[in-house]
């Protein structure tokens, strides 16, 4: 096995990076280190001299991380994994998980594949986690314009809630819309009034 | 007519306005495109989408396609440049700290705020920039390169969190595009010294990049974007279109940034220290003007020679800055074309009548801080 790798984690989010130290440890490696803030990236770098580094792809710090990975020595840089395109469905699996990977020039693929395997696995999870929020608070939000827009057409037209309801509905029907869109141009319309 | 669907991928800076433009007034509409622009959190992220072909076209830092063709920067990839996107319109600005030590400097004289750079005393100078493969940086290299006393750190930080760098006392100085230069004025923690003019008077600083493949691939709709982001970027030189420019960034979902931080990069008044009146200073940030969209293959060639490449890696920047495409795909539509695709970089110290399709077109000054010129044919 591979267990002498040095991983270091660029992750602000605590919980992000207790949940992707767990999934390497028990893939096998111990030689993890976290780090939630880029003031450290350069010295940790050339302290704990990494093997592999693994940042989420839209992390705005790549730019800094690939910077000092310049300024480093030339004899142990790390690049960006992506220079190594022998293996084209890892990298693409890789983006589309929301991982990039800095690995030591050199380093066979074969060494840091179950590295990445395990962390493209252990990202997709959390990518669906923070979809499914997403999509958690925009419903709720969703929710609130409808109630307000709701609210309108009671207070407007003294309807009762159920037939405010329905008439957004029918509204958006005919007009082949959502039910959100009609609520969100009517409380637009209602603030542009007021 | 279906419109073919285009992702284009752009870091949220003011100088972005030539894509925001193009989307927002119709002008990728009208030839046929559906652009659809793709906001990136960083530069590395976009240049990783961009080739691995998660987007079609990318607003590039210039340098970039520059480094990536010729094989240096993480993912090399055969980027072209289809035209620049942007001149100047960058800020160098220094910690209240050092501007208390350095003393008074006139605003925008780069030899006086070198000498003044390398008399100081204290420890080198930490100076943040945004990208490694960016202008910033060369510019930065290529103005203290001869101070020899001057110690510079080059220190990555991303542009919006260039003004807590300073405040939190992790760089010194920093050159950064606007918006982010007036917001670390706005917030009184650093004054500008300088804008990236007064070290090159024409640097190409965006530029529209795309793969290699996907241009040849793909003629019709690069040939497309070309013309909406050239009548794009003529319609943002017009002065009186200003105000609404900056209420079209503002307004728009591209750029969340208020009108009053917009307006100084497109109106070029600067506002170098909190609580003083604005400076102008003409010529702040071109987008048509003075041939400003066409991708000299000598601009390309300096880019080179600044990243420390042989011959042969020159020849290869002058390759994917496509004049020939620019010509090839933009003459149909009026744009007035130079006669030559190189010229001889910083030799201009004044507007300059050349000979082009058209009969004549004025050139920009293109001079160096320091008088150097340099002849790539």
């Amino acid at each position: 096995m591979n267990q002498n790798l040095r991983i270091l984690v660029v992750e602000p989010d605590p919980e992000r990076v207790r949940a992707i130290i767990d999934a390497l440890k028990d893939a096998g490696w111990s030689d993890v280190k976290a780090l939630a803030h880029m003031s450290a990236l350069d010295r940790t770098v050339k302290e704990f001299a990494p093997d592999i580094v693994l940042i989420d792809l839209t992390n705005p710090d790549r730019d800094t991380l690939e910077h000092i990975s310049h300024a480093t020595e030339t004899s142990k840089r790390a690049v960006a994994l992506f220079v190594d395109q022998t293996d084209d469905i890892l990298t693409q699996a890789a983006l589309s998980a929301g991982v990039s990977a800095y690995v030591v020039d050199g380093l066979k693929m074969d060494r840091i594949k179950s590295v990445l395997e395990t962390a493209i696995a252990r990202f997709k999870i959390m990518r669906q986690m923070q979809s499914e929020l997403d999509a958690a608070i925009q419903a709720l939000e969703d929710r609130k314009t409808i109630d307000r827009a709701k609210g309108i057409l009671m207070r407007q037209r003294g309807l009762s809630e159920d037939d405010a309801y329905n008439l957004l509905r029918k509204t958006a029907m005919s007009q082949n819309r959502k039910v959100f869109d009609v609520a969100h141009a009517l409380v637009t319309a209602a603030e542009l009034l007021s | 007519m279906s419109q073919t669907v285009l992702n284009c991928g752009y870091v949220p800076l003011v100088d972005c306005a030539p894509l925001v433009i193009a989307k927002e007034l119709g002008f990728a509409g009208e030839e046929g495109l559906a652009l659809n622009l793709v906001r990136q959190p960083s530069w590395s992220a976009l240049r990783d989408m961009l080739a691995l072909g998660h987007l079609d076209a990318a607003q590039m830092l210039s340098p970039m396609p520059v480094a990536m063709s010729i094989g240096l920067g993480g993912l090399p990839a055969r980027v072209d440049t289809l035209m620049v996107l942007s001149v100047n319109g960058t800020v160098f600005g220094v910690s209240n700290d050092v501007a208390a030590d350095i003393g008074t400097v006139p605003f925008g004289d780069a030899n006086a705020l070198l000498s003044a750079l390398s008399t100081r005393k204290g420890a080198k100078l930490r100076v943040g920039v945004p990208f490694h493969y960016s202008m910033h940086r060369l510019l930065l290299s290529y103005w203290t390169s001869t101070a020899p006393n001057l110690q510079i750190e080059e220190i990555t930080v991303p542009p919006p969190r260039m003004a807590d760098a300073v405040a939190d006392g992790f760089v010194d100085a920093f050159w950064v595009g606007e918006p982010w230069g007036s917001v670390a004025v706005g917030q009184n923690v650093a004054q500008l010294m300088m804008t990236g003019k007064d070290v090159w008077q024409f640097a190409p600083e965006k530029v529209l990049a795309a793969r290699h493949d996907w241009v040849e691939a793909n003629g019709d709709a690069s040939a497309q974007l070309m013309r909406a982001v050239y009548k794009a970027s003529a319609w943002l030189d017009a002065q009186k279109n200003t105000p609404l420019a900056v209420e079209i960034l503002a307004r728009s979902e591209h750029l969340s940034i208020s009108p009053d931080l917009i307006d100084p990069a497109l109106s070029g008044d600067i506002v170098t220290k909190q609580n003083t009146a604005p400076t102008p200073v003409g010529r702040f940030l071109q987008f048509h003007k003075h041939a400003a969209t066409f991708p000299w293959r000598s601009q390309a060639a300096w880019i080179a020679s600044q990243l420390g490449v042989d011959v042969a890696g020159i020849e290869k920047a002058k390759a994917c800055f496509r004049a020939d495409l620019y010509r090839q795909n933009l003459a149909g539509i009026g744009a007035d074309m130079p006669g030559a695709s190189e010229k001889e970089e910083g030799a201009l110290h004044f507007e300059t009548a050349v000979a082009s399709t058209r009969g004549h077109m004025v050139l920009s000054p293109d001079a160096f801080f320091d008088g150097r010129t340099f002849d790539f044919s």
